[in-house]
């Protein structure tokens, strides 16, 4: 994991966002959106996956949100849950419309660590979407001399309905991955799993030892799913975690102190953890 | 399936590590069963008789709800148990479970699995060691699972958001 520079911001100033216009629009579940953003002429903007950015509508307000889609070219993709005023605006932001670009903030995945590894991807509900670069880029490099030898991606969610990226989890099946999905609850219209993502990681084929984990979802699923890992052989400083703690990010660039838990500074030090750093975080009952 | 029922009864989860004795003595009471995609392997309400040892394939339990058709409880795949309410009275299956996939089983004669675990009180506590965390990892999954995890937990979110 590389610890951001805010070098690429510098040149436009941290605090002033980039105007993108909102140039595709998927419904991804009934309150979750992907929101494709294109650029203003001309701006490089270059990041890692896993790393957020500061959407604001203007006249509403500003949140973070994870890029969902991964570094290279094609549109600058975000996906939002409607929870509050700022992100149902997002969610229903009609196409051409203008949203303001600040970042990229924050930690990435550390693909580049990946190397020869089996790497496992653990995603609970939204958690998926910070997660979908770092599967795409892993998948890219999959079989590469810097790429891991095998990827293994397990999703959890709520419902069917509620499962998100669908058409991109049979796009990595069909590039190698092995994907397995599970829901909590479901009728017989579903032919896949019931149950915790946990049971996932009990039953997926991955050489513990090599295994480099990627986690996110809500704080007490990662910590079940880290447990399962760990039960399974994986090396705790093997596993990274997204402490998804995005709701106190105000300024993204670590002078506000608002995202401050414990020693991180989660804007800049975080929000991608180890799970030897992130583990007291999410054994504190109040944060 | 090549191997004799004794060797993948040896190569279980339940039963890997047992006298090898004792998995011998399990022979007489186990057959290999196979369901196709969609045959209804338990009834709910029925007899519960068979203690069945998956080895390929996945299995839905559900129940029915007037109104809503069946509601899927848990999957189960290959080196699960499926079954457990042979072990206990009043030996009736609570749930229905059924093939979602091409499903291959060794299925254990519950009432047979029960003498012999009766004749020898150290197996029967060793096999009861081996079922109840399988009992106990089902009852915290179902626990997690009514804590809705995925659901928008205000604490999640940031008010203004």
């Amino acid at each position: 994991m590389s610890v951001p520079t805010l070098e690429g911001a510098a040149t436009r100033g941290p605090f002033t966002p980039s105007v993108f216009a909102v140039a595709e629009r998927s419904l991804e579940t009934a309150d979750v959106v992907t929101l494709g953003l294109d650029g203003p002429p001309g701006l490089a903007f270059e990041f890692g996956p896993g790393q957020f950015n500061m959407l604001t509508v203007f006249g509403v307000g500003e949140v973070p949100i994870s890029i969902s889609s991964p570094p290279g070219p094609g549109y600058l993709m975000h996906t939002i849950r409607e929870v509050g005023p700022v992100t149902r605006a997002l969610c229903q932001a009609p196409i051409g419309s203008p949203v303001g670009v600040r970042g990229p903030f924050g930690t990435d995945w550390g693909i580049d660590d990946f190397a020869q590894s089996d790497a496992v991807v653990v995603a609970g509900g939204i958690g998926l979407a910070p997660l979908r670069g770092a599967v795409a880029m892993l998948l890219e490099r999959m079989g590469l001399p810097t790429g891991p030898r095998n990827v293994v991606v397990l999703v959890g969610a709520r419902t069917p309905d509620q499962l998100i990226f669908k058409d991109d989890l049979k796009t990595w099946a069909a590039a190698g991955a092995q994907v397995e999905s599970t829901v909590d609850v479901a009728d017989d219209h579903w032919s896949g799993n019931v149950g915790l993502v946990t049971q996932l990681v009990q039953g997926a084929a991955f050489d513990a030892t090599r295994a480099m984990a990627l986690v996110c979802g809500p704080e007490v699923m990662m910590r079940f799913a880290v447990q399962a890992l760990i039960e399974r052989g994986v090396l705790p400083t093997s596993i990274r975690l997204r402490i998804s703690l995005e709701r106190n990010m105000q300024c993204g660039t670590g002078l506000c102190g608002h995202c401050q838990l414990g020693p991180y500074i989660l804007c800049r030090g975080g929000p991608i953890l180890t799970y030897p750093a992130a583990s007291r975080l999410l054994g504190e009952a109040e944060l | 399936m090549g191997d004799t029922i004794y060797s993948r009864l040896v190569q279980h989860p339940l039963l890997a590590g047992l006298p090898l004795g004792a998995i011998e003595g399990f022979v007489p009471g186990a057959r290999d069963v196979e369901f196709g995609r969609g045959d209804l392997v338990l009834t709910e309400g029925a007899p519960a008789g068979t203690l069945f040892l998956l080895e390929h394939g996945k299995v839905a339990l559900s129940t029915h709800a007037p109104g809503k058709g069946h509601l899927l409880v848990q999957t189960l795949g290959p080196g699960e148990v499926l079954g457990l309410s042979w072990l206990f009275p009043p030996f009736q299956w609570k749930f229905d479970a059924r093939a979602i996939e091409p499903v291959t089983t060794i299925a254990l004669e519950g009432a047979y699995v029960r003498a012999k675990l009766d004749e020898d009180p150290a197996l029967g506590y060793e096999m009861l060691k081996r079922v109840m965390p399988v009992v106990l990892e089902r009852l915290q999954q179902t626990r997690f699972r009514l804590l809705d995890l995925y659901g928008k937990a205000p604490a999640d979110v940031s008010t203004h958001a």
